[in-house]
């Protein structure tokens, strides 16, 4: 596929998209904007985790914890008086970029299974302290009085929620496109296949780790205060170490490394779950045969199916 | 003649065994410097002592006038000490054009920090141009597109050290660059290096002892952990220690 063609299926794809809530008011099917929403804020939590393992090489099992605490910063803002989501939805960013930082700069002095473990704990040791505090509801969680103000947008209106959610997807998968292409891009393909080469010409590799780490779990925050306002709450089962596993298993379905894999991962597991919930009671089983059958028959994921892109 | 790194009473062991045992080296700029010994001298222990692969656990290590005893690795290459390895070190997935290029990118004195996240990679002209002509430098020219690990062996070598040159270093550290080469390959690599002559000083080990003496300016011999000579090649040839030691067995 030429660089233009796939521009062009590109930005139909987005009109498509955009154009959805409008097609199921039409049908009266509202319910589902909501749903759609969700697949979009989940596709976007997503695509930070694949930055950090499909770009950083780097396997991450505590993501819930930075998609957690986007959620939780905005439900403590706004119990604290905080409506707007022009301060509130950055500090959410900022508040999991800090954690980021911290974990990683602990966590990044391992490698392999000792990551994914220590990760892990760290994600975990967040999950258990804020079923702990009273003022963060413990484990009822927290609820919002009413979605966040995002003058001049009303986010009460489904629609406009998912438009805008829509809107940060697409600049952050174009953010991702423009990254990847930079000298720091190159730096961390360099990195993902030969470390001790880019340790012995110079590369501060750490720091380089460390600032993807950053960026992919940010976007996670970002993601968490969406969601905060999709569900109407900060609940304790998004910091749950089962919600990284679930961010994995989409990053492993779309396509590891693919930029649009997180996307597509989160969209079909998340549908595959609310079809299939609808016509069995054992829908994780299916959903478990379908994970099986990518794993063996399109290692690269969904993305990786047509064509090579990144 | 200055000089340009100067290691004195370095130490390192593992375990019981001390791999470095208080040696003395210089290097003076401008110089091709050999590194022999027998097999278990400690030269590759060395190697990674002067590149911050391993920290010393005493002695002391100057290169051009600054103490970088306790430097890790991306500070040294910084100012100016690069290595190529014994076990071919490059990025297979990439062209040989990307290899060099990102090695070129490496050098944060001319073009800034890798972490420059905007500007695509592509438009950076110069960096080509320069990883084309390292890669020429090296004989790899007709090569540039294809993936470093679809060439032969003796290519990957030269790939790593064009890779080595493009960070432009004032020492140049390669350990064993021949290690696992057919005559010819071995022969277009000794006369690789033999061009670097007066303009890039080097610290080389290797076995090959017709190679080294074809080679070297100043011939460093490495014993159980110690320096036990250094002079020029017609010197080393003639120290009786060395016969007995080193070269004695290779000859009986």
């Amino acid at each position: 596929m030429s660089g233009q063609t796939r521009h062009r299926l590109e930005a139909a794809l987005f009109i498509a998209a955009a154009a959805l809530p409008l097609a199921l008011q039409a049908f009266g099917e509202d319910y589902y904007i909501g749903f759609a929403t969700r697949l979009l804020i989940f596709a976007l939590a997503a695509t930070g985790l694949n930055f950090i393992v499909g770009y950083g090489g780097m396997v991450a099992f505590g993501h819930a914890a930075f998609f957690g605490i986007g959620a939780y910063t905005v439900a403590l803002l706004m119990a604290a008086g905080l409506f707007t989501a022009w301060i509130a939805w950055p500090v959410a960013v900022a508040a999991a970029a800090l954690a980021a930082l911290l974990i990683g700069a602990v966590s990044l002095r391992t490698r392999g299974v000792y990551f994914i473990m220590i990760t892990l704990a760290f994600a975990q040791m967040i999950y258990y302290s804020v079923i702990s505090l009273k003022f963060a509801g413990g484990d009822d969680g927290l609820s919002l009085e009413q979605r966040s103000t995002l003058v001049p947008f009303d986010l009460a209106d489904p629609a406009t929620l998912y438009w805008v959610t829509l809107v940060l997807l697409a600049a952050c998968l174009a953010a991702l496109k423009r990254l990847a292409a930079s000298r720091y891009g190159h730096a961390l393909t360099g990195l993902r296949q030969n470390e001790t080469r880019m340790e012995a010409l110079g590369y501060p590799v750490q720091q380089i780790k460390l600032v993807c780490f950053v960026i992919g779990s940010s976007v996670a925050g970002l993601a968490g205060a969406l969601l905060a306002n999709q569900n109407g709450m900060a609940s304790p089962s998004q910091l749950y170490w089962t919600q990284s596993g679930m961010l994995l298993v989409m990053v492993i379905l779309g396509g590891v490394g693919q930029r649009f894999g997180g996307m597509l991962g989160a969209i079909t597991l998340l549908g595959l779950e609310e079809i299939l919930g609808r016509l069995t009671e054992y829908s994780h089983f299916y959903v478990g045969i379908a994970l099986l059958g990518v794993v063996l028959f399109a290692p690269r994921g969904l993305a990786g199916l047509w064509g090579r892109q990144k | 003649m200055t000089v340009l790194l100067e290691a004195a009473g370095l130490k390192r062991h593992f375990g019981g065994l001390w791999a470095t045992n208080g040696v003395d080296l210089q290097v003076t700029a401008g110089e091709i410097h050999a590194l022999i010994g027998p097999n278990g001298a400690g030269k590759t222990t060395l190697i990674h002592l002067i590149s911050g692969a391993l920290l010393p656990d005493a002695g002391t290590l100057h290169f051009a006038g600054s103490d970088i005893t306790q430097c890790n690795t991306h500070d040294r290459v910084a100012l100016g000490i690069t290595r190529s390895y014994q076990i071919t070190q490059i990025f297979p997935r990439l062209t040989l054009l990307e290899n060099v290029r990102l090695a070129v990118q490496s050098r944060r004195r001319d073009w800034g920090s890798s972490l420059r996240f905007w500007r695509p990679a592509s438009v950076d002209r110069q960096m080509i141009e320069e990883a084309e002509d390292w890669l020429a430098r090296v004989g790899l020219a007709a090569a540039v597109s294809q993936l470093a690990g679809d060439v032969s062996h003796g290519e990957r070598r030269a790939l790593e050290l064009a890779m080595a040159l493009a960070t432009r270093p004032r020492l140049l550290l390669l350990d064993e660059p021949m290690a696992g080469m057919g005559p010819e390959e071995s022969e277009h690599m000794t006369r690789l290096i033999a061009s670097l002559r007066g303009t890039q000083t080097v610290l080389l080990v290797e076995h090959d002892m017709d190679i080294v003496f074809r080679l070297a300016d100043q011939i460093s011999v490495l014993v159980a952990g110690r320096i036990i000579t250094s002079g020029t090649p017609a010197a080393v040839r003639e120290n009786h220690e060395v016969r007995r030691a080193y070269l004695g067995d290779e000859q009986s």
